[in-house]
């Protein structure tokens, strides 16, 4: 029985376009899923930019194998394990180090995290991806064919990013992986020192995207500085910041992510 | 070198037309002993090693393309969605207002940004019998992308490795680039097959050198840190980094605030730690990412925007790397 068989529903959150906040998306909807008391995996598929075990304070822990050739095991940032995180952040020596593969080896790797690592029993397998539509996406797909599988795309504003999500629509549309919805990521900024809201990354493109190809547009989320320090030092945000507009936001995108996938 | 003809274009890829969907490609360390070979017609012909020829005979092809071009210069991250594509493409402008021919060439295979940036999108490419033409911006600034070849827009390139790798080799191949002064190579993020294959193209035939780009913030730091890892191992000289999205001035009360901060230093500090030359700050200018949208161009005299502390930075960091390519 391969290690992915008592997956319930794989979370591929995708975008196409680099930098729109897939990994904050993919670690708060993870974090915010194990809150309603679900049991997630979360799989940092960004083998040459791992960004999740900083998102997560993790950096520090690396991976060992399951007695008995078990496997590999996640790392559980929680005692009661409710979190299982894997990542090839912690199978790299240093920061420094550099992970420079063509798509067969990493084709491998994804093989092995998705069929070696002892994920156990999930409810939900958040898997993080690199920008694009290649050989990480199409290896991930492939490999979890037949599970529940969905994606949650993930785009700025601008015409720029929504061109590459755009793109990412039809990548789902070809390789059969529903598309649960559209999360708009910095969507504007409100200024600390006199509250006007400017719209640093134009305006508009997640409500364009989503009635162009009949999406559902989960939330929008404005800039906040907060964020980006606490994943850059492994904070939780959503614990010390839990009255903010993110942090209801992100948790009314777990919420529909557990409806959608109930019913599918 | 097999030729696949798609509904898009005359594709030359080092995959055999009855290779199965995985090959790693006949030049492949692994070609014929791969998982995906089994079964496959060639297997036992590359696993002979019989499908390598030695050098590959398309470097000197691609040697007398590029022998018209001054100075060729990669822009890299590790890192995506910092400004890479947003920031070649002012570099661009910004030479070409110091009366330089350039280039940007868009290895970004499947999320082209270039021709939109530079408000070109939608145009076709044209077939000489000296090659492909570059698409012209305006008399001194031309692009070649894949995305000129797609015949929609929307179009998913779901590309494994190698025919990303016999994209990249066709622009740099089959492109009549001409007379140029400065090619600026936009790249995806990462530190994988494109950039592997630039690597191979360009270092065979000579490149300046790399500008690396980055936001001030740890998570983009820690990727850019492999990126100056990455440079280092293949040989490629850093020209060095710059910062983007530095500070946000508000348009309402000018008041100045850090939107993504830097909490380890910065580029500055990981500069200093690695090494590498720090070319300067951007600060994060709506208006940039504005004229990434509708492809126009802020350097331009009429825009009203030509002079402004997103040019003015831009200017210093064209100034500094034409020193570092004049100087060599």
């Amino acid at each position: 029985m391969s290690a992915t068989s008592n997956l319930r529903h794989n979370i591929l959150v995708l975008s196409g376009k680099g930098g729109v906040g897939k990994s904050t998306v993919a670690v708060q909807v993870a974090l915010s899923l194990r809150s309603l008391g679900h049991r997630v995996g979360l799989l940092d598929l960004d083998l040459c930019g791992p960004s999740v075990p900083r998102m997560l304070g993790l950096e520090a822990h690396q991976v060992v194998q399951t007695e008995g050739g078990g496997g590999w095991q996640p790392v559980y940032p929680y005692a009661d394990q409710s979190l299982a995180v894997m990542s090839i952040g912690f199978l790299l020596k240093d920061r420094e180090a550099a992970v420079i593969w063509r798509g067969p080896k990493k084709h491998a790797m994804i093989n092995q995290f998705l069929g070696d690592v002892a994920w156990g029993n999930l409810d939900f397998l958040v898997v993080d991806t690199p920008p694009g539509t290649s050989d990480e996406h199409i290896s991930v797909v492939e490999k979890l064919r037949g599970a529940s599988t969905h994606a949650l795309l993930v785009t700025t504003p601008q015409a720029v990013a929504v061109s590459d999500v755009r793109r990412e629509v039809n990548f789902c549309r070809k390789m059969g992986v529903p598309v649960l919805g559209v999360v708009e990521n910095m969507s504007g900024f409100v200024c600390p020192h006199c509250s006007e809201c400017s719209r640093l990354f134009s305006s508009g493109g997640g409500t364009a995207l989503c009635e162009l190809y009949g999406l559902s547009l989960l939330g929008q989320l404005p800039v906040d500085p907060a964020l980006g320090r606490c994943l850059d030092s492994g904070k939780d945000y959503m614990s010390e910041f839990n009255d903010s507009i993110n942090s209801k936001v992100l948790m009314k995108i777990a919420e529909s992510v557990v409806e959608q996938c109930s019913v599918a | 070198m097999v030729y696949r003809r798609t509904d898009t274009s005359m594709e030359v890829v080092d995959v055999p037309a009855d290779a199965p969907a995985h090959c790693p490609g006949t030049a492949s360390d692994t070609a014929g002993k791969a998982t995906p070979c089994s079964g496959c017609p060639n297997q036992k012909i590359c696993a002979s090693g019989a499908a390598k020829t030695g050098p590959d005979p398309d470097i000197e092809t691609i040697r007398s393309r590029l022998c018209g071009v001054a100075h060729k210069i990669v822009i890299l991250s590790g890192k995506g969605g910092v400004g890479k594509s947003t920031l070649t493409a002012n570099l661009a402008y910004a030479l070409c207002r110091s009366d330089s021919q350039v280039s940007v060439v868009d290895t970004d295979i499947c999320g082209p940004s270039m021709p939109r940036i530079l408000g070109v999108q939608g145009e076709t490419v044209h077939q000489s019998g000296s090659g492909w033409s570059p698409v012209y911006v305006d008399d001194k600034l031309n692009t070649m992308s894949i995305s000129f070849l797609l015949p929609a827009e929307d179009d998913a390139i779901i590309f494994r490795g190698p025919r990303k790798n016999g994209m990249i080799k066709q622009f740099l191949r089959d492109v009549d680039w001409g007379e140029i002064d400065y090619m600026l190579v936009d790249t995806p993020p990462g530190t994988s097959d494109e950039h592997l294959s630039i690597v191979q193209y360009l270092g065979a035939v000579g490149c300046d050198g790399v500008v690396i780009v980055t936001t001030p913030q740890e998570v983009s730091l820690l990727d850019v840190r492999k990126e100056v890892t990455f440079c280092r191992r293949v040989g490629l000289p850093i020209i060095g980094v710059v910062e983007n999205m530095t500070e946000f001035v508000c348009p309402n009360c000018r008041g100045v605030s850090e939107v993504f901060a830097g909490t380890t230093g910065g580029a500055v500090g990981m500069c200093e730690s690695m090494g590498v030359p720090f070319l300067g700050s951007v600060p994060l200018d709506p208006r940039l990412g504005e004229a990434s949208d509708f492809g126009s161009n802020l350097f331009d005299s009429n825009s009203g925007n030509h002079e402004t502390p997103v040019t003015t930075a831009i200017y210093s960091i064209t100034e500094k790397i034409k020193a570092f390519c004049n100087n060599k």
